[in-house]
């Protein structure tokens, strides 16, 4: 009997909000297509796939269902493409090219590692493709170049590195000696240059103590731990992710590195249960680690409850922080589509949307975005850090003293390049 | 076949070639650019295992051409596409005659790993030094002026297709004809008994050494076709998987030929395009797949199936 009242409800229920999206759902506007088909380009496999590409495309994958259920874009369903960002740069041209070319997609949604950014960016002007970068982080694509069709809907690194260094002096301002061990590739000497950068500008008498750079995905750092235990700096600051953080982490825990100095990561590039207490922490931007406005936006509770529903959650609710940034991507196409439709009373062209998504404001589960500088293509978010601690509560590892910095404090204004804001000593900051 | 019809099949196959960027789609053109560009590349591979040398290095020169053009870009603002082609053919040539000097010694997997390592030892360098190779995140490649010739920019992809088609036909031939020269047929003695061949008052070592330059040189322009194809380079294209993939496509096709990396090499840019598309999960794995069903019903490579419509056909 339970089960017949239990399909009844269901039924019920679907037929509900089948009613109710045929109520939502406007006529589309003139000239629209059937379906409006959208890429989604993620590590699928190898090393980046585990803290950031899986995360990243189910975000997708939950928040395109989500608009779909409310009536698409502009009316018009969306269709997911979803491809793999794994392999050198040429083949992730190729595909890229494809998804343009043969696929005809409306818009390219992703890619996670900076040098695929960068080779992408001009290729998007050349065939006028609506990109939305998701999660890459490297200053350098609007600040070494102009790219009319390409945009980036999350902040870049420089959050990362010098949201670290204030937060840092936040918690321990008598700070007086650094290090730093970071992976030996762009990413980490780009974090390792912000940081004792913004350091010098913020604390001038620091002194560092030593840089280590061991190759990505080493797996060992003792001979590093030792060298960390014998020069005992105040802070040791690191980039790390995946599972080169997860080991180091261990590593420095079993060794006592992480009571001798404070742990610094500027960057949560995997599942903090396995990152021990009392490291300090970032998110490139609100997320994972939710200031409490971010908090208390609607679309950041329905996001959990919607990745929670379909893949399932820890119970801190821990998602990385790729996948928040794809969300963002697919609110900003969303909004200025349809901004774009209301300007144009028609379907807009690849142009028309463009105009529409820069400069713009909108809302997403990571709270309000602003695209803000590099022409108006490029994303300033607030820097939040926190401490992680166990809860014995629900006996899982958790964010605490969780501090944001705002938007302004932490990136550039437009038009001036990142490191020459930072040794100019972050004129226009407000804090 | 009559001998004054014999050129006829190339004619058409050439006229085809040279009108694909009016057919087309430019998804496809692009892929033929790169297939066509790596296949020289894959030509080098093909050179050295005539003479029973395996490389697992040879990407070593593939991004020694790259960065050596990329690095004229950022540093002597070089923006003529000929003269960007000369720089990696110049350094293809000048880095594998002077390591050559000390791999040509060796045979078998000891030449292979040299020559693995030397790559690896360019992958290092690419990488650490960051402020002027851009370390993993790369180096740009503006797009390219041909101003020789004064096309309009618009027709970039179509002149870069092009280019890469006479180019690569030219150095085709040339080591078509080095194939069918004397020196080119020492490499197939030294496959077979490089003792005999040195009985025959033949220097071994300037023969491998010749063939280990050229292979140099040829890998060289590939990489600076790829480069200016692609817009983009990074580190990745010194790393040994790119190395195992010259001979996973010297295989594929066959070393029967000139010809065989040219199709080799479409095949391979064709099927891992396609794998993605199919299965964006697996893609490594079909890709795998086809390698090993080439191995076990094709050990010629794919090209023997040309050899064997011939002799079916029958002289």
């Amino acid at each position: 009997m339970n089960r017949y009242r239990k399909v009844l409800a269901g039924l019920l229920a679907a037929a509900g909000l089948s009613l109710f999206v045929a109520t939502a759902k406007a006529d589309p506007p003139a000239g629209a297509p059937a379906s409006l088909k959208i890429a989604v380009v993620a590590f699928l496999s190898g090393p980046a796939s585990g803290p950031f590409g899986i995360p990243a495309r189910n975000a997708a994958d939950v928040w395109i269902e989500k608009i779909n259920r409310e009536g698409g874009i502009g009316g018009i369903k969306v269709i997911p493409v979803f491809t793999d960002e794994a392999g050198p740069a040429d083949k992730v041209v190729t595909e890229f090219r494809r998804l343009a070319l043969e696929e005809k997609v409306a818009a390219v949604v992703g890619y996670i590692s900076s040098a695929n950014c960068l080779a992408v960016a001009p290729v998007a002007d050349e065939l006028k493709e609506l990109t939305v970068f998701g999660d890459c982080g490297t200053a350098r694509v609007f600040e070494e170049g102009k790219h009319a069709y390409v945009f980036r809907t999350n902040a870049h690194t420089v959050i990362d590195s010098l949201g670290a260094a204030r937060y840092l002096l936040a918690m321990k301002p008598d700070v007086k000696t650094i290090a730093g061990i970071n992976q030996d590739y762009a990413w980490g000497r780009d974090s390792w240059e912000i940081f004792q950068r913004s350091m010098r500008q913020l604390k001038p008498g620091v002194q560092v103590v030593d840089v280590l750079w061991p190759k990505i995905f080493a797996g060992d750092y003792s001979t590093e731990i030792s060298k960390l235990l014998v020069e005992k700096p105040d802070v040791v600051f690191t980039s790390f992710w995946g599972s080169d953080l997860v080991t180091f982490s261990r590593q420095a825990k079993a060794r006592g590195l992480v009571e001798q100095s404070i742990v610094l990561v500027n960057n949560t590039g995997s599942d903090i249960k396995d990152i021990p207490a009392t490291v300090l922490i970032g998110s490139r931007g609100p997320g994972p680690i939710a200031p409490p406005d971010v908090e208390k936006d609607p679309l950041h509770q329905e996001f959990i409850q919607l990745y929670k529903a379909k893949y399932g959650l820890a119970p801190n609710n821990y998602i990385a922080h790729g996948a928040y940034h794809f969300t963002q991507a697919l609110q900003g196409l969303k909004v200025a589509y349809e901004s774009a439709i209301k300007k144009a009373g028609r379907w807009p062209t690849t142009e028309e949307v463009a105009a529409a998504l820069a400069y713009s404001t909108f809302d997403s589960p990571a709270g309000i975005i602003q695209m803000a500088i590099g022409n108006g293509h490029q994303a300033i978010e607030p820097a939040p850090f926190a401490v992680i601690k166990q809860d014995p509560a629900i006996g899982a590892h958790v964010f605490t003293e969780i501090r944001s910095f705002p938007a302004a404090c932490v990136n550039p204004p437009d038009g001036m390049k990142s490191l020459d804001w930072i040794d100019r000593g972050f004129p226009g900051a407000k804090c | 076949m009559g001998g004054s019809l014999r050129f006829i099949p190339f004619l058409l196959l050439g006229l085809a070639l040279i009108t694909a960027p009016f057919v087309l789609s430019g998804w496809v053109l692009f892929l033929l650019t790169v297939a066509g560009a790596k296949a020289l590349a894959v030509l080098g591979v093909v050179l050295l295992l005539r003479a029973k040398l395996l490389t697992f290095g040879h990407a070593l020169y593939y991004a020694a051409g790259a960065y050596a053009a990329g690095l004229g870009v950022k540093y002597l603002g070089l923006h003529n596409g000929f003269a960007l082609i000369g720089l990696a053919f110049v350094a293809g040539l000048g880095v594998s005659a002077l390591l050559g000097l000390l791999v040509i010694r060796y045979r078998g997997v000891y030449f292979a790993l040299l020559n693995l390592a030397f790559s690896m030892v360019l992958y290092g360098i690419l990488l650490k030094f960051y402020s002027v190779t851009g370390g993993t995140d790369g180096l740009a490649f503006p797009a390219p002026t041909f101003g020789l010739i004064g096309l309009s920019e618009a027709s970039l992809r179509a002149q870069l297709y092009e280019l890469t088609l006479f180019l690569g036909s030219l150095l085709f031939y040339l080591t078509y004809r080095f194939f069918a020269s004397p020196a080119g047929y020492v490499l197939f003695a030294i496959r077979d008994n490089e003792v005999r061949v040195a009985y025959m008052g033949i220097s071994v070592n300037a023969a491998v050494y010749l063939g280990y330059i050229i292979a140099g040189g040829l890998a060289g322009v590939a990489g600076v076709l790829v480069g200016l194809s692609v817009g983009h380079i990074t580190p990745d294209l010194a790393f040994w998987s790119q190395s195992g993939e010259f001979v996973f496509v010297a295989i594929l096709g066959g070393v029967g030929s000139v010809f065989a990396p040219v199709v080799g090499s479409i095949l391979f840019e064709f099927v891992r395009n396609y794998a993605f598309e199919l299965s964006p999960y697996t893609w490594q794995m079909t890709l795998g797949a086809a390698l090993l069903l080439i191995i076990f019903f094709l050990p010629g490579g794919v090209w023997s199936l040309v050899g064997l419509a011939r002799t079916r056909s029958g002289p």
